[in-house]
């Protein structure tokens, strides 16, 4: 074997799972899996570390791979994530720890992101489950939303002694890894619902259907005896683009598209919510959530393309993403940019009206900005149109919370390192601070405020 | 699980029922709306408060079976329970928020048009409580659809009935009904809240925005998570979007587009009729029609 190369990691073959909501991944087997971690330096000073938000011992838990202890390299993980097996599958380690690889330097990083996910499946398919044994605090403390940084920030208090409970607004818990990651990238009943039932292990109750700011306010939290308070209310409104047609019948943001289709399940027959049995789907946005959608849209048997107005290199999504929707037959529709939504007299949709782009000097962001190219003006026949135009906090919390500062972006402004907001005892952090980003920043969010709760209520 | 305690059949396709549900009842005013899924494979289904009692923690819903949903909501019987129960969403009526001076000094006519008649319900009784006289006309195909009567002669001044077939009380529609008072019998109001199908809401805006009387209507759109975050349940109000779910369901009926809102609701129609379908007939329709094919 070349030390140079990663061992592969086996796939659903491309032409299969454009037709199933399977999960395209298989993930290593143990004598995969150790014959990777072989390929681990065990560096010293590991650079790895640096690029994790959460600072996982990666050579630690490498090592024990190394030696076939699989149970042990759960152990070492879980004392600084509470979702590996989630974020083994969703986390960009491209740009993170495997960037950061020195195994990267001369071939290809050692592909740590699927060793995590290794350690955690076995774990999980061998029982073997997170413990917590510490004199308990006798502190409530309540934690809004139930996605990556709220399960995080709960699941680090409860292994510190505190009385957690979860505020869930929607049914279901796990907040975009139920709502927003497809099913063939992230198995909800096998990875997410397993994962939320290690967290309620340590002792974290979790209560569903209970909107903070309308079933009951951050006020009436601290009456009813909580101590602090954690908003991880994520960032959930979508965004449209604000062009002619947008409100057509067949526009649907990706929010509600991939809503249907994973929270309720809207792909499976049995299931009562409808979704639209979209013939030609145009996917407008180059990120993660665009790919999500159109791979979605490509399962239920569309012919799907990607919009975006940039070029390939700008695509915002991970390479693996992008990868992947090529294999199944996305289009990628580049330097193209929509400028109208055509429909009939009964308001369906008929088409797109694009025009193309060139790249232009680099804006603010670092990124060639698109210019459009005059007259170039065409017409995309289809009858769907999905926005992916990314994601704003939800004003539910802070137009009920006096006293809770935020910023223009409407993103609620906390001290990074201990998430401290403008009002005492309420901590925030994710995407609700953010603005949208990845599971793993929001997870390291949701560690640095259970950090910074801790230290609060242990002066107060 | 949220467990129902009263169950009443109003009338052929109009159920009413008591549920519990502590947070809700403890928070909610009229105007708002929850959203209510049966079971594990159940759709989300938003439906306006019909009346709440903070003390028994029970929250009233009425709905008509349109669809499979719906359908199936319908045979629970009391003991039985949601599985999911959530609210209270969306923004309280305006007339939660003013003052019995300000209140008091308008005259308001509501306007309950079927099913509608359920939403407009508690804010007639809060404007009693308030010690304000309304009145309230109750409008429907026919005496079979009207609902709520005698319970909204408890706090209207006067309620006026009426059926589109004369079955029942006065014949025409809530539109000829508003005519009738204001042309004929001399009355005069200074504000219209009227909520039932989006069609009869589009005329009596017409109607008032003729007459003068500013008027308030109640948005009940296609809906997934109710708070804010798929954005289908956009309606175009003044020529800006908003969502009903966070930015209504009440909206200036002067200002809302009424057609398209009527084209969105159309979205599902096949969807829902297919899964109606299979309820009824077992799954014999997954591909459309009659499956002989003589539909592609």
């Amino acid at each position: 074997m070349d030390p140079l190369k990663r061992v592969p990691v086996r796939e659903q073959e491309p032409e299969v799972r454009a037709h199933n909501f399977e999960e395209v991944c298989y993930g290593y087997n143990m004598e995969e899996a150790v014959e990777e971690a072989q390929r681990c330096l065990g560096c010293k000073n590991p650079k790895c570390r640096t690029g994790c938000p959460v600072s996982i011992d990666i050579p630690g838990f490498i090592e024990n791979v190394k030696k076939g202890n699989i149970e042990e390299a759960y152990k070492v993980i879980s004392l600084y994530s509470a979702l590996p097996a989630v974020c083994g599958r969703v986390c960009p380690q491209e740009s993170q720890c495997e960037k950061y690889c020195i195994r990267g330097i001369k071939g290809e990083a050692v592909s740590i992101g699927k060793l995590e996910r290794f350690v955690a499946d076995w774990a999980r398919e061998n029982g073997i489950k997170p413990t917590v044994d510490v004199p308990k605090k006798n502190k409530k403390v309540a934690v809004i939303g139930s996605g990556p940084s709220g399960l995080t920030c709960a699941g680090d208090l409860a292994k510190m002694g505190y009385d957690v409970t979860i505020f869930e607004a929607l049914h279901e818990a796990g907040g975009v890894l139920v709502y927003g990651i497809p099913e063939f990238r992230l198995p909800k009943e096998k990875v997410v619902a397993a994962e939320i039932e290690n967290v309620k292990a340590l002792g974290v109750k979790i209560e569903t259907n209970v909107i903070i700011g309308k079933s009951i306010t951050i006020d009436q939290l601290f009456d009813d005896g909580f101590e602090a308070v954690f908003i991880g209310s994520g960032a959930g409104l979508p965004r449209f683009m604000g062009i002619k047609g947008e409100t057509a019948n067949g526009v649907f943001s990706a929010n509600e598209y991939l809503t249907r289709s994973n929270l309720m399940k809207a792909f499976d027959e049995d299931y009562d919510t409808p979704i639209v049995s979209a013939k030609k789907v145009a996917v407008v946005g180059g990120g993660n959530v665009a790919m999500d959608a159109a791979r979605t849209a490509l399962r239920s048997g569309a012919e799907v393309h990607i919009v975006y107005r940039r070029s390939e290199e700008e695509l915002p999504a991970r390479a693996e993403e992008v990868h992947h929707a090529k294999q199944e037959g996305i289009i990628f529709d580049l330097l193209t940019n929509p400028v109208e939504i055509l429909s009939d007299e009964n308001d369906n949709v008929t088409g797109i009206k694009c025009v193309r782009m060139e790249l232009g000097e680099p804006d603010a962001s670092g990124r060639r900005s698109p210019v459009v190219i005059e007259g170039s003006e065409f017409v995309i026949e289809l009858d769907t149109v999905i926005m992916a135009l990314g994601t704003s906090p939800n004003p539910l919390i802070s137009s009920t919370t006096k006293g809770l500062e935020i910023n223009r972006r409407k993103c609620i402004v906390a001290n990074e390192e201990s998430g401290q907001t403008s009002r005492e005892g309420v901590f925030a952090g994710g995407d609700a601070v953010t603005g949208a980003a990845t599971v793993i920043l929001a997870m390291g969010a949701g560690k640095a405020a259970a950090k910074g709760i801790d230290n609060y209520l242990s002066e107060k | 699980m949220f467990k129902i305690v009263r169950k009443e059949v109003l009338s052929d396709k109009i159920i009413l029922m008591d549920v519990v549900a502590p947070f809700v009842a403890k928070s909610c005013y009229p105007g708002q709306f929850v959203i209510v899924k049966i079971d594990e494979k159940g759709e989300r289904i938003p439906l306006t408060i019909c009346d709440y009692d903070r003390e028994k923690e029970t929250i009233t819903i009425v709905f008509q079976t349109v669809g499979v949903s719906t359908e199936r909501m319908a045979k629970l019987e009391v003991g039985d329970a949601f599985r999911d129960f959530v609210g209270p969403l969306g923004v309280e009526s305006e007339l939660v928020h003013e003052s019995e001076e300000v209140l008091k000094s308008q005259k308001i006519l509501f306007v309950a048009g079927g099913v509608g008649t359920a939403p407009v319900y508690p804010q007639v009784k809060w404007m009693k409580e308030h010690g304000c006289d309304v009145d309230c006309i109750i409008g429907a195909r026919d005496k079979s659809l009207i609902i709520l009567e005698e319970e909204m002669k408890k706090y209207a001044k006067n309620v006026f009935v009426c059926t589109d077939n004369g079955s029942y009380g006065f014949k025409g529609n809530v539109n000829d009904m508003i005519k009738e008072l204001v042309y004929n019998q001399g009355y005069k109001y200074d504000k219209v809240i009227a909520i039932g199908p989006v069609i009869m809401m589009k005329f009596v805006c017409l109607l008032t925005k003729e007459l003068g009387i500013p008027t308030i209507v109640s948005m009940n759109p296609i809906m997934v998570d109710g708070t804010g975050m798929c954005g289908a349940c956009r309606v175009i109000v003044g020529g800006e979007v908003k969502f009903a779910c966070v930015d209504g369901p009440e909206f200036d009926g002067h200002l809302v587009d009424f057609d398209g809102a009527m084209k969105r609701q159309r979205l599902y129609k096949t969807e829902e009729g297919r899964a109606m379908l299979k309820l009824e007939e077992g799954d014999t329709h997954k591909n459309g029609g009659c499956g002989c094919g003589g539909d592609k």
